[in-house]
C-alpha cells in the first residue's frame, strides 16, 4: 500500500495545547517543529515537550515527523538525540544545501539509534530545500541516504535567498518545484510542496494544490487544520478517474491473458505509461479510501 | 543538584502549565497549585509534579504551578525544563524508560 | 372572579336589562374625544412601578414571574426586585423563565428574606454558585421550558404577578420584542416564554422603555392579557441582549464536530424532503447548519420547518427557501429578531405551543432532528446540561429534555409523571382556566355538545359519556384513551395522549 503524504500538518513544538490533539484532524502526517516556530529561549522547553508528547500520546495513523534545528546550531545535536529516543518516525532537516548535510545528520541519527537500542535505519529522514544551493544539489541530496523518504520545498527562505518575493501565481517557485520533483522521482522518493499561508483563502489554496499536483508532487504542507480537507480532495482521485483506471487495468489484464502486447480500450491503443498511471490512481484510491465500484468491462 | 537561580517554564495558554521553581530552605519539595480543575485533578497534578522533580534529582524546591488544563506529559516536560533552567544543566537522559 | 369573568357577566347582565332611554348609563355615555386624546387620558400606563405593584395586590408569599428574553442584558428582574425589597415585601416566590449572570444581586435579596423560593429553567454566575453552596433554605427547582409552561398552564405554578419587559408597548398593552416606531433600544425578537406568563398570571405588568402608538400590531402579547404598564428608562442593555448574527465558529474542533454531526444527520434516514430540525445556539451548532445547508443544496432537500431557538443562520435558510417556516420561541440574535418582525413565515410561538410535555401536538414532537450541546455525557448517553463536573450549577435545562424527548432521532417517551397527571386530570371535572380559551362559558358548553354527535364519531368509537371525564382503572383507561373524546374543557389538540 502506498504511504500517503498528501498533507503534513505543521505543529509548533512549544504549544502543548495543539500537540495534544493534532491527530484528530485527519492529516496524513504531522510535523512537530523545533526550528523556526520556536524562539531561541524556548528551544530547550520545546524539545522536552515534543519528546514527552511523542512518547505518551497516540497519534493514530499520522506519520510523526519532527523538524530539528540544523547541526550548525547549538540545538541540533540534542534535538536529534531526543527525537530519535522519543521514537519520531521521520527527522526533517531544514535548509538542506548539500549531500554532506545529509551525511552529517545521518551519522548523528545512527549514533543515537545505537545509543538507545533502536534498530539502525528505523528512523527515516526528510530534507527541506530552502535555498538556491539546495535546488542546485537536489538530486545529490535526494540520493544521499537510503533513509530519505521525501524532499520538500520551503518557499519563504528560498524566495529570500533568491532576493524576490512570493506571489500568488508562484512563478518565482517554478524552477525550484521542477527541480525538486524531478530529483525526487529520479531518486524514487516523494516530493512535498511548501505551505500556503493565507488560511482564509481556500480557493487559492485549492488552485495552488491542483497546480503542484499536476507538476507531480505527492503532497503539501499545511499550517491550519482547515486546509487539510481541501488538500485531500485535490489529491484523491475522482470517481470518473477511478472508473476509468479500472477499465484500463481490466483491458491490460485481458491483453496479457490473450498473450498480446497491445492493450486496447474503446478502439484506442493504451500505452504502458497510461497503464502505470492507472495503477497509481487505484493505489491512491485504495489508500485514501475513496469509495468505488468495480466496473464490468 | 542545587538550584542556582529561580526559573520558570511554560505559559498560561490553554493546555499548558506554568511552572516557577525557587530554592527552598528546608529539604523538601513544596508544590503550590492553582488550577480550574483543582477539585477533580489537583492531587494527581501535584503528584505528577513531585515525581518529575524527584526523577530529575532535586530534593529541595518550591514550585508554584498555574495549570490551564495540561496533560501529564506536558506537566512533566515543563517541570523538567524549569528544573534544567534553575540548575543550569542541559543534560537529560533521553533513553530512560519511564 | 377574574377580569374576563367580570366582563362577561356584566355583558350578560346587560342583555337582561331592558332598554330604557336615558336610564342605561353605558349606552348613553358616548365619548366624543378623538382617539389620541382618549388614549392619553385613559390607558393602562401607571405612573410608577411602585404604584403598579400596589394596584396588583401583591402580598408577601405570592409568586412573581419574569421572562429571560433579554438574557445577559436584562434590567427588569433586578429593577423589580430592588423595588419590591424597598417596599418591604418578603418571602416572595420567584418563577422566572431563566436566570443568568446579571442576576447576581438576587443573592442579597435571598439573604434578606425578600425571596424564599425560586423555580427556573436555568441559573448562572455568582447566583448559581451561591445557591450551589447552600444559600437557599428551599431547594431551587429546575424545569425545562416545556415543563415550566405546562406547570403554569396546569396551575402547579400559580403566578400572581408577572413582570414582563417589552421592547415596545402601546398604551393598552399590545407588546412586542421589537419596535416599529420610536427608538428601538432593546430588541429581543420573540416573546415566546413571556406569552405563557401573560396568559396565566393573575396580574400582568408590562415594563417598557418605548411606548408606541395604538395599536402595536402584530402583537407578541395581546392587550387583553395586560393589566398595567410601567415606563422605565431601560429594559435592558442592548449590547448584551443580542448582537448581530452569531458568528460561525472557526475553531477547528467545533468545525470537526459540526461536520460529523451533519454527516450523522444526512445518513440517519431522517434527512428527506420536508424534514424538520432544531439546532442550539452555540458556535458548533451554527456550524452544523452550515454543513447541513450544503447537503440540502446538493440533494435538493428542503426542511418543512425549523424550531427554536432561532438564529441568523436559520433565517438565512428561510430566506433562501431551504426551510419553509420558522417557529420561534426565542430569538438568539438580531438577524432572527428582524426576521421575526418582518417575515410572516417566521412565526412567534409560546412555550406551550413549543414544548408542553402533555400536548401531543407540541412543536417539539414534530421534530425529526434536534442538535443539542451539553456539559457532560456518559457512556449510556445520559446528558447533563445543568452542572459542571464540580457539581456547581452553571447552565440551564432549557429545552433540552423537551426536544430530546420529542425528536424522532431519540426514543419517544412520555415521562412517567405525565401519566399520573392525566389520571388526576381526568378525575377532575370542569377544571378549566378562564383565560385559556378567552371565550365565554356558553361557547364551552356548545363545544362539548358538539363533540360526540355532530362530528359523527360517536358511533364508531367508544366515546366518553357526555360531559363527564372518563374514570376507570389505569389499564382500562389506557385502552380507552385513544378513542375517548376528551371532555370539552381541554384544548383542541390535547387528543390521544400517547401512553407508551
Amino acid at each position: 500500500m502506498t504511504k500517503l503524504r498528501r498533507s503534513m500538518l505543521f505543529v509548533p513544538g512549544n504549544n502543548p495545547g495543539m500537540m495534544s490533539d493534532a491527530h484528530i484532524y485527519g492529516s496524513d502526517a504531522l510535523m512537530f517543529d523545533l526550528e523556526d516556530s520556536v524562539t531561541l529561549r524556548e528551544k530547550d522547553a520545546a524539545r522536552l515537550l515534543v519528546y514527552h508528547a511523542l512518547r505518551t500520546i497516540h497519534y493514530g495513523d499520522c506519520e510523526r515527523v519532527v523538524r530539528v534545528n540544523p547541526l550548525n546550531t547549538p540545538y541540533g545535536k540534542a534535538d536529534i538525540e531526543a527525537m530519535v529516543a522519543a521514537g519520531a518516525e521521520v527527522i526533517r532537516l531544514p535548509k538542506t544545501e548539500t549531500a554532506q548535510d545529509i551525511f552529517d545528520t545521518e551519522a548523528e541519527i545512527e549514533r543515537a539509534e545505537r545509543k538507545f537500542g533502536i534498530p539502525v535505519g528505523q528512523t527515516r529522514m526528510m530534507a527541506a530545500i530552502e535555498g538556491a544551493l539546495g535546488v542546485v544539489n537536489a538530486y545529490a541530496i535526494a540520493t544521499a541516504s537510503p533513509r530519505l523518504i521525501a524532499i520538500a520545498l520551503g518557499a519563504e527562505d528560498y524566495c529570500a535567498n533568491l532576493k524576490t518575493t512570493r506571489s500568488l501565481d508562484g512563478s518565482e517557485l517554478f524552477y525550484a518545484r521542477g527541480a525538486i520533483i524531478v530529483a525526487a522521482r529520479a531518486a524514487g522518493i516523494d516530493a512535498i510542496d511548501t505551505v500556503f499561508s493565507d488560511v482564509n483563502n481556500e480557493d487559492q489554496l485549492i488552485r495552488e494544490t491542483q497546480a503542484i499536483k499536476q507538476l507531480g508532487f505527492d503532497g503539501k504542507s499545511v499550517i491550519n487544520p482547515r486546509q487539510i480537507k481541501p488538500v485531500h480532495r485535490v489529491f484523491t482521485p475522482k470517481q470518473q478517474e477511478i472508473v476509468k483506471a479500472n477499465r484500463i487495468l481490466a483491458a491490460s489484464r485481458e491483453a496479457a491473458e490473450r498473450g498480446s502486447g497491445v492493450v486496447a480500450l474503446d478502439g484506442k491503443m493504451i500505452d504502458r505509461p497510461v497503464v502505470l498511471r492507472a495503477e497509481r490512481t487505484l493505489e491512491m484510491a485504495y489508500a485514501s479510501r475513496a469509495v468505488f465500484e468495480e466496473d464490468e468491462t | 543538584m542545587k538550584i542556582t537561580a529561580p526559573a520558570s517554564a511554560g505559559t498560561m495558554e490553554s493546555g499548558d502549565i506554568l511552572i516557577e521553581i525557587e530554592p527552598c530552605e528546608q529539604r523538601e519539595v513544596e508544590v503550590v497549585l492553582k488550577s480550574s480543575v483543582a477539585n477533580e485533578f489537583g492531587k494527581q497534578i501535584v503528584s505528577t509534579i513531585r515525581s518529575a522533580v524527584e526523577e530529575f534529582g532535586l530534593e529541595s524546591a518550591v514550585i508554584n504551578a498555574v495549570d490551564k488544563g495540561a496533560l501529564d506529559c506536558t506537566i512533566r516536560a515543563r517541570v523538567f525544563a524549569a528544573c534544567q533552567r534553575a540548575t543550569g544543566t542541559s543534560e537529560f537522559d533521553w533513553g530512560k524508560r519511564v | 372572579m377574574t377580569r374576563d369573568q367580570e366582563f362577561y357577566s356584566a355583558l350578560s347582565a346587560l342583555d337582561q336589562t331592558a332598554y330604557v332611554p336615558g336610564a342605561n348609563p353605558r349606552l348613553n355615555e358616548k365619548d366624543p374625544a378623538p382617539l389620541k386624546n382618549r388614549m392619553a387620558r385613559e390607558n393602562k400606563i401607571v405612573e410608577s412601578l411602585e404604584k403598579a405593584v400596589e394596584l396588583s395586590g401583591l402580598q408577601d408569599g405570592m409568586t412573581i414571574s419574569f421572562h429571560h428574553h433579554f438574557r445577559d442584558g436584562d434590567h427588569i428582574v433586578n429593577l423589580v426586585m430592588d423595588t419590591l425589597a424597598r417596599m418591604g415585601f418578603r418571602d416572595l416566590r420567584l418563577a422566572p423563565s431563566s436566570l443568568s449572570d446579571v442576576h447576581a444581586p438576587l443573592i442579597a435579596h435571598i439573604k434578606n428574606g425578600v425571596i424564599s423560593h425560586i423555580e427556573t429553567s436555568g441559573c448562572r454566575g455568582e447566583l448559581a454558585k451561591a445557591v450551589s453552596r447552600g444559600l437557599m433554605d428551599e431547594p431551587m427547582v429546575f424545569r425545562s421550558h416545556g415543563g415550566r409552561a405546562a406547570a403554569i398552564e396546569e396551575d402547579e405554578i400559580h403566578i400572581d404577578v408577572a413582570f414582563l419587559g417589552a421592547s415596545s408597548c402601546d398604551p393598552f398593552g399590545n407588546a412586542n420584542g421589537y419596535s416599529r416606531e420610536g427608538e428601538e433600544k432593546s430588541m429581543c425578537g420573540s416573546l415566546g416564554y413571556a406569552r405563557v406568563d401573560a396568559q396565566y398570571a393573575d396580574c400582568v405588568i408590562v415594563l417598557t422603555d418605548n411606548i408606541v402608538g395604538y395599536p402595536n400590531v402584530p402583537f407578541g402579547i395581546s392587550q387583553r392579557l395586560v393589566d398595567y404598564i410601567v415606563c422605565v428608562d431601560d429594559v435592558g442593555d442592548a449590547s448584551k441582549i443580542m448582537t448581530g448574527a452569531t458568528r460561525f465558529s472557526t475553531n477547528p474542533h467545533d468545525l470537526m464536530i459540526a461536520e460529523a454531526t451533519s454527516n450523522v444527520i444526512v445518513h440517519s434516514g431522517y434527512f428527506y424532503d420536508g424534514f424538520s430540525i432544531q439546532t442550539g445556539s452555540g458556535g458548533a451548532s451554527l456550524a452544523v447548519t452550515r454543513f447541513l445547508r450544503e447537503a440540502m443544496l446538493e440533494k435538493n432537500i428542503r426542511a418543512s420547518f425549523a424550531l427554536g431557538g432561532i438564529t441568523g443562520a436559520m433565517v438565512k435558510l428561510l430566506e433562501e427557501g431551504l426551510v419553509s417556516r420558522l417557529l420561534d420561541v426565542q430569538s438568539f440574535d438580531l438577524d432572527a429578531a428582524q426576521s421575526l418582525k418582518n417575515n410572516r413565515f417566521h412565526q412567534q410561538i409560546d412555550a406551550n405551543y413549543y414544548a408542553n410535555p402533555y400536548r401531543r401536538g407540541a412543536a417539539v414532537n414534530q421534530l425529526d432532528v434536534v442538535v443539542l450541546s451539553a456539559l457532560e455525557v456518559d457512556t449510556s448517553f445520559n446528558v447533563n446540561v445543568l452542572t459542571g463536573s464540580d457539581g456547581m450549577i452553571r447552565g440551564a435545562v432549557g429545552g433540552h429534555p423537551d426536544t430530546a424527548a420529542g425528536a424522532s432521532l431519540r426514543n419517544r417517551r412520555l415521562p412517567a409523571h405525565a401519566r399520573a397527571y392525566a389520571e388526576r386530570a381526568r378525575s377532575r371535572e370542569h377544571r378549566g382556566h378562564p383565560r385559556r380559551h378567552g371565550g365565554c362559558a356558553r361557547d364551552r358548553s356548545g363545544y362539548r355538545g358538539e363533540s360526540a354527535q355532530a362530528r359523527g364519531r360517536g358511533a364508531t368509537r367508544k366515546s366518553a359519556p357526555e360531559g363527564h371525564a372518563h374514570r376507570g382503572t389505569r389499564a382500562q383507561s389506557r385502552a380507552h384513551h385513544r378513542q375517548t373524546r376528551p371532555a370539552a374543557i381541554w384544548q383542541q389538540d390535547r387528543r390521544h395522549l400517547h401512553l407508551s
